[in-house]
């Protein structure tokens, strides 16, 4: 009875070890190791649930997106103004100019304003740029709507090339009635396939950043 | 009798299990749990001085202000290996070595349930080990960025992260492995008539302890290779420029991180459940409880999880929602505490080197919880994250509380396993040394926290110099008292009086009513359990 995976003790065992037979074995680990490898698929699973949490909950500062339709049909709110500031962080890795075009605007929610971030490719390489926002307080995010935003898709520009780049907005006018002023951060990242200008075809990146914009 | 001899030659013919195989080829190809136990207790004796001796040179670095020793680069490696080393290469196979020698025995089988794949198990984790410290050799050096490897700092690292990777991915393979087989043992294995509620406790503390281990080192093993795949493969899960999200890896890092310290100290608190009724000669006290207890402890593991992330501006809801939950877990752990101090409560006690490490364990690691339930708090934790309040508790659930646990076992039962009774004025000795300098070495470490000084950092200022001098001679004290554990395990081998089959007086459980050594083969024959056989 030391080696109960021999199988072949099945009848022998019977009257000394009835509990043990490889068959009951092979249950228990076959059902053991189905666990193990659907937790290994569960860990995989928590990317897209995690993103689709922080979009209803607007952890994370991500912001919402709207269709020009829904923007238009909203009622603006007269009687109320809204502060909303722009700023820009440049990642490390990346050499480029990346600033708001104008740093503060007095809004009211339910009405569409337009903006602009400007940005500049200080390289002499064809590059591609990807933009992403976050909104303080995060209370606020949810609530901060964007119809256009060239954070939506991956930027390209030619060697020293630099343009406008468009964002269109709305406030939800369902903004919390603490909130008065609202802080639009984005930081500009050279965007993992820069080198390969040519393919701006979604890839792996492109599908979690659908979901997270 | 007539019957049992036929039913053991129709099935044994062809291989020995009177003793072990000669030579060296016994320990490689060996499927015995004893021999198997054995492997992983050495093995985890061996990394316990590898790691400690990481840990020394962290703290002869920290002796003083400013940096002497060691690159700070070095210094950074060596906290990370340091964890490393202790979590999954100590206690990890020291409490699976413990399960391979005592489970079988305590539930009257004869071996585990998958002897082949054991062996498997086991021989893994030299090679994840050796891989793993290698990376230290290696150009761009070891793994610098904290145990638990937070992007995009991990992804920093030079080439050698690869094969850090792929040593987690085989230790978690061991621990799988082995957990399978654990729960297949206790399913399957069990004496006719034994019932689950007769198992001893820490047979039950390992079957959920299995149960956590398979359910989350998977989800680790995932994390690391979205890591792999985000640094060698141009995937996106934690770069923020491909659309990904850095705070999203320390979700699901600690979605195993959490359940994993209790992976860490369940078994503890099954050992101790043993120690503390046999020296208070008396039963445990609420045995029922301590399973609902450990059950629960189990379940809230994966509920509790952020309250390492309470930094990362969550939102209210959700901290205080970990807040609550964190503090919940201290409500089974405090049933357990006080089922232990009961069962001391009137008994005639007598105090061994096992019930010196199980009473120091009971102390030691309530201090831990507490200092745990002041981090639970999250206005208070803003202000601890990240300091050596944080290294204090976690050290004193897992030096004075898990470390313990295992020096415990280990005099409880070593009489069991080699036939001899240890030293037991030089086990005293080593009590009461160690613990002294586990005291000074962790103490202190709670006044710098709370005054601001960060960890893992090699540096630090001026005013944190004198308490950090007196850790690091907490640090040698202990870390050279081991030494002494080491000698009374090698002369208990070599000889000492003789250990009857119960070893300790009154002591309850099959593991006791074999002869001691206990035989290579055990309970060949089922032993009879009636609801009135004591098993626990
Ligand atoms: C009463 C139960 C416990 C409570 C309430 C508790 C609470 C906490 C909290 C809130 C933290 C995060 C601190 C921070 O990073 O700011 C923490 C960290 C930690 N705890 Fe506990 N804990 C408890 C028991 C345990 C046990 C039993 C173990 C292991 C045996 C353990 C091991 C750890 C470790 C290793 C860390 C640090 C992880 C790291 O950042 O490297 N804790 N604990
Ligand atoms: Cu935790």
């Amino acid at each position: 009875m030391t080696d109960s995976s021999a199988g072949h003790e099945q009848q022998a065992s019977a009257a000394q070890h009835p509990r043990a037979t490889s068959k009951a074995h092979a249950m228990v680990a076959g059902k053991m190791l189905a666990l193990a490898v659907g937790m290994f698929g569960f860990g995989y699973a928590m990317v897209p649930m995690y993103d689709i949490i922080c979009e209803i909950t607007g952890l994370n500062g991500k912001t919402g997106r709207v269709s020009i339709a829904e923007a238009e049909a909203a009622q603006a709110v007269a009687d109320r103004e809204v502060i909303v500031e722009f700023t820009s962080t440049i990642n490390a890795s990346g050499s480029w100019t990346f600033r708001p075009t104008t740093r503060e605007m007095r809004v009211k929610p339910g009405q569409t304003y337009q903006t602009a971030y400007y940005a500049e490719n200080l390289t002499d390489r064809t590059t591609v740029g990807q933009a992403t926002p976050s909104v303080t307080p995060s209370a606020a995010a949810k609530y901060f709507n964007k119809t256009e935003c060239f954070c939506f898709t991956q930027q390209l520009f030619e060697p020293r090339a630099s343009k406008d780049m468009p964002l269109i907005f709305i406030i939800d006018p369902d903004l919390p009635l603490n909130v008065d002023r609202v802080t639009l951060s984005y930081t500009f990242f050279n965007s993992p396939d820069a080198n390969s200008t040519a393919s701006l075809s979604p890839t792996l990146t492109g599908f979690t950043q659908e979901i997270s914009q | 009798m007539s019957q049992v001899d036929t039913s053991h030659d129709a099935h044994h013919g062809d291989h020995d299990h009177h003793g072990p195989a000669p030579g060296l080829m016994r320990w490689i190809t060996t499927t015995n749990h004893k021999d198997i136990g054995t492997l992983y207790l050495w093995f985890s004796l061996i990394m316990f001085f590898i790691g400690g001796g990481m840990a020394l040179i962290i703290r002869a670095e920290l002796w003083a202000p400013g940096i002497q020793i060691v690159d700070p680069m070095f210094f950074n490696s060596m906290t990370t290996m340091h964890a490393l080393v202790m979590i999954f290469g100590v206690v990890m196979p020291a409490f699976v070595g413990l399960a391979n020698w005592m489970i079988p025995m305590m539930l009257g089988a004869p071996d585990m349930a998958l002897p082949r794949l054991n062996n498997w198990s086991f021989w893994i984790m030299p090679f994840a080990f050796t891989i793993l410290l290698s990376t230290l050799f290696m150009d761009s050096g070891g793994p610098a960025g904290g145990w638990t490897m937070y992007p995009p700092l991990v992804l920093q690292m030079g080439d050698s992260f690869a094969f850090v990777v792929f040593a987690i991915h085989f230790m978690g393979i061991s621990s799988v492995m082995g957990s399978i087989n654990i729960v297949a043992t206790i399913f399957n294995m069990r004496a006719p008539g034994m019932t689950l509620m007769q198992m001893p406790m820490f047979v039950w503390t390992w079957l959920i302890t299995a149960f956590l281990l398979i359910a989350t080192i998977p989800v680790f093993a995932g994390a690391v290779t979205m890591l792999l795949t985000d640094r060698f493969f141009e995937t996106s899960f934690f770069s923020a420029a491909g659309g990904g999200d850095p705070v999203m890896y320390q979700h699901i890092f600690w979605f195993f991180g959490h359940p994993e310290v209790y992976i860490l100290i369940l078994p503890a608190f099954g050992i101790i459940s043993h120690i503390i009724p046999t020296f208070s000669r008396k039963p445990l006290f609420g045995y029922d409880s301590m399973v609902y207890a450990t059950a629960s402890i189990a379940f809230l593991s994966f509920i509790v999880w952020a309250h390492h992330m309470f930094t990362t501006g969550m939102p209210l809801a959700a901290e205080l929602f970990f807040m609550f939950s964190t503090m919940m877990i201290s409500v089974p752990t405090g049933v357990k505490v006080f089922n232990w101090v009961s069962t001391m409560w009137r008994g005639s006690m007598t105090f061994e080197t096992p019930m010196l490490f199980a009473i120091g364990f009971v102390v030691m690691f309530t201090i831990g919880g507490l200092s745990g339930l002041m981090l639970a708090i999250t206005p208070a934790d803003i202000q601890y994250h990240d300091t050596y309040f944080v290294v204090a508790h976690f050290h004193y659930v897992l030096v004075p509380g898990a470390i313990y646990s295992l020096m415990a076992a280990c005099y409880f039962w070593i009489p069991k396993w080699t036939g001899n009774m240890y030293d037991e004025k030089l086990g005293k000795m080593h009590f009461w040394i160690s613990t002294i300098f586990v005291n000074v070495l962790f103490f202190p470490m709670h006044f710098v926290g709370l005054a601001g000084m960060p960890r893992r950092i090699p540096d630090y200022s001026l005013q944190f110099a004198d308490w950090n001098m007196i850790a690091t001679i907490g640090a040698f004290g202990f870390g050279f008292s081991q030494l002494m554990f080491v000698y009374i395990i090698f002369k208990c081998i070599k000889g000492g009086e003789k250990a009857t089959g119960e070893v300790w007086e009154g002591a309850r459980g099959l593991e006791w009513t074999v002869a001691s050594p206990a035989p290579y083969h055990t309970f060949e024959e089922s032993p009879t359990i009636t609801p009135n056989t004591v098993t626990r």
